[in-house]
This record gives C-alpha cells, structure tokens and sequence, in this order.
C-alpha cells in the first residue's frame, strides 16, 4: 500500500475527500453559494469523465459531447412539463435515449477519422441544438423552468440542496469507478490499441468498430445521466446547454485535467470552473494595485487571461494537471 | 418567381462569404495541418476595423483598404506569436489552444469597442437597387459582394495555379518535408499564407458586417458553416470549397425560403410551422452528414493526403 502513495493518489484522495465535505463547509460560513457553484463542477465533471472514456482512451475526438447533456437534460424536462415527474421513469429514460442517440451517431461519425470525425460529430450536435430550439411546446429558444425536480417516491429529496449534492458526488464517483474498471478491462485494452494503431488491432482480429461504437455510446448514456443532473440543478432547460461552446468547455476540462488519467478530468473540470469564478476577483485586485481605483468592469474581462492561460496550458504543460501530478514522483 | 430569383441570387451571395472564410480555412488546414477555430475572430475583427476606420476616414473604399491591412497584419502577428508553435502538435491541441484564442479575442474586442455592436455605414452608390432584369431589382450591395468574391476567387485562382508563390503553396499542401528539403522558407511561407487567410477572413466579415452589424462573436456561428463547407468539399481542396460554398450557401437560403412552404404541401399546417425552422436550420448539417457517410473525405479530396 505504501508503494500507491504517489503525489497522485495523494491528490485524489485530498480531492475526492475536499468535495465531501464541501457541504459541511457551506452551511459552517453560511455560503450557499459555494454548494450550488460545487453542484455544477461535479456534475460537469461526470460529462468530462464520459468524455474522456472515448477521447482520452479511444482517441476520439467528440467536438459535439455536450449534445447529449441537452439530450438528458431535455428528457427531465420534458417529462415534468408534461406531468411524468418519477425519477424512476425520468432518469433511466434520460441515459437511454442519450445511448439511443449516441449509437446513431457513433455508428455514422465513426466511418470518418481526424478532423472529418471532430466536425461531424459537431455537425449532429448542431442538429439537435436546432431541433430543441425548434421546440416551440417547450420554449424554443427561451428554454423551459422545471417546477418540481424529480421525484423519487419519498425516499430522497432533491429539493434538499445538500442531499442532492450527495447524490451528485456519489454518481460522480460511482461514474470514475465505471470508466476505471472498464479502460482496464479487455474492452478497455482494445479501445486503446485502436487508438495507438487501428489496422493492427483490426489485424490480429478485433473487429474495433464494434468495440469503438459501444464506447461511443456507454459515454453519450453517461453524459446523458449529467444532463438529468443539471436539468435538476439548474430547474431550467434551455438550448443554450448544449451549445457548442459547452462541447469545447469539456474538452478543456478533460485536457486540462490530463487525458491520461480516469480521474483527471475531475480535476479539469474543478480547475475550470473555479478559474471562471476566480479570475474576475483576481484581475479586479490587480487592477486596484496597478490604479489605486477599484475598476468594477475590469473584473469581466477575466476570459481575456482564461483564452491565452489555455493557450499556455497547450503549448507548455502536456498532459495536464494530472500529468504534473505524476511528474512530481520522477522529479 | 421573382423570390426565387432573389432567393437564388442571397443564396449565391451568402455562398460566396462562405468561400471567402472557407478559402483561408482550408489553405491553413491543407499547407499547415492546423485547425483553426479562431478564423471566426478574424472575420470579426475584420468587421470591426472596418465600422473604426470607414468612420474615421469617413470613406467606404479607404476604410475598407486600411480593414484589410489591419487584419492581414494581425494575422500576421498572431501567426507568430501563437500559431507557429501549434504546428505539428495533435489536433487537439489546435482545437484547444484556439479555442483559447476565440475566448482572448472576444473579450479584447468588448474591452476595445464595448459590448455593442457597430454599424458599417454605406456609401449612396452601393446603398441602392439595380434592376438587375427587366423588373427584377436587387440590391446593388448584394450584387457588388457577389462581384467582389467571384473576383478574389479568381485571383486565388490565377495566383495559386500560375505565380511561383502558388507553385510552393500547392508544394507544400501535398508534401511538406520534402518543400523543406528543396531550400523554401517554409516559416515565411506559412506566415504569408496564414496573413492572406485572415485578411480573406476579414474581407468576408467587413463584408457582412454591412448588412447585419459587426457584433461580438459574430465569427462563432458562421465558423461552423465554412467547416461544414471544407469538410463537404474536402480539406485542403480550394476548388472543393468553392463548390461545395456555392453549395452550401444555396441550400441554407432556399431551405429557408421555400422549405416551409414544401412542407405545407405534405404535411398539416401545424406540423409544418413547427418543423420547417428546425429541419431548415439543420439541412446544411444534414447535407454534411449525407456527404461524409458517402464520401468519408469529401467531394473533393486533396490529392496526396
């Protein structure tokens, strides 16, 4: 055991141990806030995770991932607008029809490779934004407010914002454990050797699109079940959550966090978010430091640091956070 | 028969600003293996140096002259500054570190022109119509834009397949290494090209900026479309982008304009009025999807790739 005690596992444990007690901590200085913003960082998370099932592991760049959080997200949506509010029906139905969607679209993207692949899979995500924002039943592009969340027959209340936070951390971590088991498994073994050299898998007779195709669709059924999570979170759905640009918010998050690691985009996904919340306050004390004056409107302009800081990340740390973690043993 | 048309000539018109993003896309992507997600910022920065410098100068034809500059020359710089060092680095990192970019680049234009959008004002001359036929009038802007383009996409033309420069920009789209190899300054030549891709950009951005308004994130949406049209047309290929723009900017158009109307014919009214805006919006992405299942590499794949 003593051998496992890398600064890695050391990381993780300090993490995993840091958001369990996040709520305890909310409700010490009285910063509700704090939870709500740690809500949204574990359930981005799990869509970080499920995409780096297929990115990190199976080398297949999705630039359309954030489809199935509106998918999922739609689904709690819909149903509680029309009067279905069990999270029993809500949520399998949610991952179902993510999976549903993501075999379709696996099985026609995965014929391309490279940039042909990154796009096309953008391209459907772009189609299904559209359609959500075609649905005028449930607000078109103004979205839809969620009156009740989810019901699951008394037995946990979601309403509770430190049970539902509980009930997020444990999908989250339940969510690493699944990813873990399965990228060591054969399975896990097969989609990674397609990603290093696919004719040579196919060669010595794995038949990998099979095996890339239920990737592809066990990480759309998992970014499904964050989508319910954030329909819940947020009481809203709306197009606008799975905007492109949320796509390209969870491949930072699993690149910032290191690819090469089931838990990294964890700790891409915290970087992420908490930079976002960070930057304005940081640029606002700068500004008071370099001109003396409290400049309130500096503080929006935080994204001006976050696009050359990614830049930065890209070019200088490979590997992300979880990649300088495990550098730290060697060094 | 008079929509169709102006619908036809809209669709020609947005096709050919399609080609115009497209070209110095697909030129990046086929000489430097670089995807580039920024290209959208400087189509808007495009937009932007224009609505400053045409009321600055308080000339369309000048102001239009010092945008193209200023955008060349910041493409120039960022090409320095950041790109070059994206070379022969993963996909992802492009799309990555880009999207990097996007993020830097809009907040630099709200912290330069504020959140609102600007205007680029017409001059009389262009802000008129022309009978185009008898008893057909267009607007004469709509018309110049098309002229405009069919020019530069000439010009490319001529300069890629007759000049020397052309000579080691098809050289190095097809083999790289061995350009190298032969004594050419690739450096400059990847800067060159990445200059005229972005003030091709910004041509098409200052462009539409007259018609809508120069806004922030302006380039994002329209981004989207001209990678549908390089990966429709095949990446690296100039002719396939022209193509497959023309293409895309006609099926966008007309599915606006005439698809509600088809599906009336077959469906009930209702159903109609719900579906034509969505299915019409996702035609193009259909049509790319439809594209790339037939032909995985586009219609016109580079040769040597």
């Amino acid at each position: 055991m003593i051998a496992a005690l890398t600064p890695r596992t050391i990381a993780v444990a300090v993490v995993i141990a840091m958001l369990a007690l996040v709520p305890v901590y909310a409700h010490l200085v009285g910063n509700l806030f704090v939870l709500s913003l740690f809500t949204r960082i574990v359930i981005l998370a799990i869509a970080a995770v499920s995409l780096n099932l297929i990115m990190g592991f199976g080398g297949m760049v999705s630039f359309g991932h954030a489809a199935y959080i509106g998918i999922g997200g739609y689904v709690v949506g819909i149903l509680a607008h029309e009067g279905v509010r069990s999270g029993f029906v809500q949520w399998p139905l949610a991952i179902l029809l993510s999976a549903i969607f993501a075999l379709g679209i696996g099985a026609l993207s995965l014929r391309t490779r490279g940039v042909y692949f990154i796009m096309i899979t953008l391209a459907f995500a772009q189609m299904i934004y559209y359609v959500a924002v075609a649905l005028d039943r449930y607000g078109g592009d103004d979205g839809l407010t969620i009156y009740r969340r989810s019901q699951f027959a008394g037995l946990v209340d979601l309403a509770n914002k430190t049970v539902f936070y509980y009930v997020c951390l444990a999908l989250l971590l339940g969510c690493v454990y699944l990813v873990w088991r399965l990228v060591n498994s054969r399975f896990g073994l097969v989609i990674q050797g397609s990603r290093s050299n696919d004719r040579r898998m196919n060669a010595i007779g794995f038949p990998t699109f099979r095996y890339r195709l239920t990737a592809f669709v066990i990480a759309g059924a998992i970014c499904g079940l964050s989508g319910a999570l954030l329909a819940n979170h947020t009481d809203f759905i709306s197009p606008a959550m799975m905007h492109w640009t949320r796509s390209g918010d969870l491949i930072v998050m699993a690149v910032l966090g290191g690819m090469g690691s089931v838990f990294g985009p964890v700790l891409g996904a915290l970087a992420l978010l908490l930079l976002e919340e960070a930057l304005p306050s940081v640029i606002g004390l700068f500004a008071v430091l370099f001109t003396g004056k409290d400049m309130a409107t500096a503080r929006e302009y935080w994204q001006l640091i976050l696009g050359p800081m990614l830049l930065l990340i890209v070019l200088f740390a490979r590997g992300g956070i979880d990649g300088i973690l495990a550098g730290l043993r060697r060094g | 028969m008079l929509l169709l048309i102006e619908q036809f000539l809209n669709g020609l018109q947005f096709g050919l600003l399609l080609f115009l993003l497209a070209a110095g896309l697909t030129l990046v992507f086929g000489i430097m293996d670089l995807v580039n997600l920024a290209h959208g910022s400087l189509y808007m920065l495009g937009a932007y140096f224009a609505a400053t410098f045409t009321a600055l100068t308080g000339s369309f034809l000048l102001g239009v002259v010092l945008a193209l500059a200023a955008t060349l020359v910041t493409g120039m710089a960022v090409e320095v500054i950041a790109m070059r060092r994206l070379y022969g680095r993963d996909h992802l990192d492009h799309v990555l570190g880009t999207f990097g970019l996007i993020l830097f680049f809009n907040e630099l234009v709200r912290l330069i022109w504020g959140p609102a959008g600007m205007n680029v004002t017409l001059p009389p001359w262009l802000n008129r119509s022309v009978e185009i036929l008898p008893g057909v009038h267009y607007s004469m802007y709509r018309l110049s834009i098309i002229i405009v383009a069919l020019l530069v996409a000439l010009f490319l033309y001529l300069v890629i397949m007759r000049t020397r420069i052309g000579m080691l920009v098809r050289a190095g789209a097809s083999n790289r290494e061995m350009t190298g190899a032969l004594g050419i300054n690739i450096n400059l030549l990847y800067t060159f090209v990445f200059g005229i891709g972005a003030a091709l950009a910004g041509l098409a951005g200052l462009m539409q900026a007259a018609i809508l308004t120069a806004q922030i994130g302006m380039g994002e949406n329209i981004l989207i479309l001209a990678f549908v049209v390089i990966i429709i047309g095949g990446i690296g290929s100039i002719r396939g982008s022209f193509v497959a723009s023309i293409f895309v900017g006609l099926v966008d158009t007309m599915g606006r304009a005439f698809l509600p109307q088809i599906l009336k014919a077959v469906l009930s009214p209702a159903a109609a009025s719900t579906m034509a805006p969505a299915l019409s919006s996702m035609l193009i992405y259909l049509l790319m999807a439809v594209v790339l299942i037939v032909r995985p590499a586009g219609l016109f794949p580079a040769a040597g790739r």
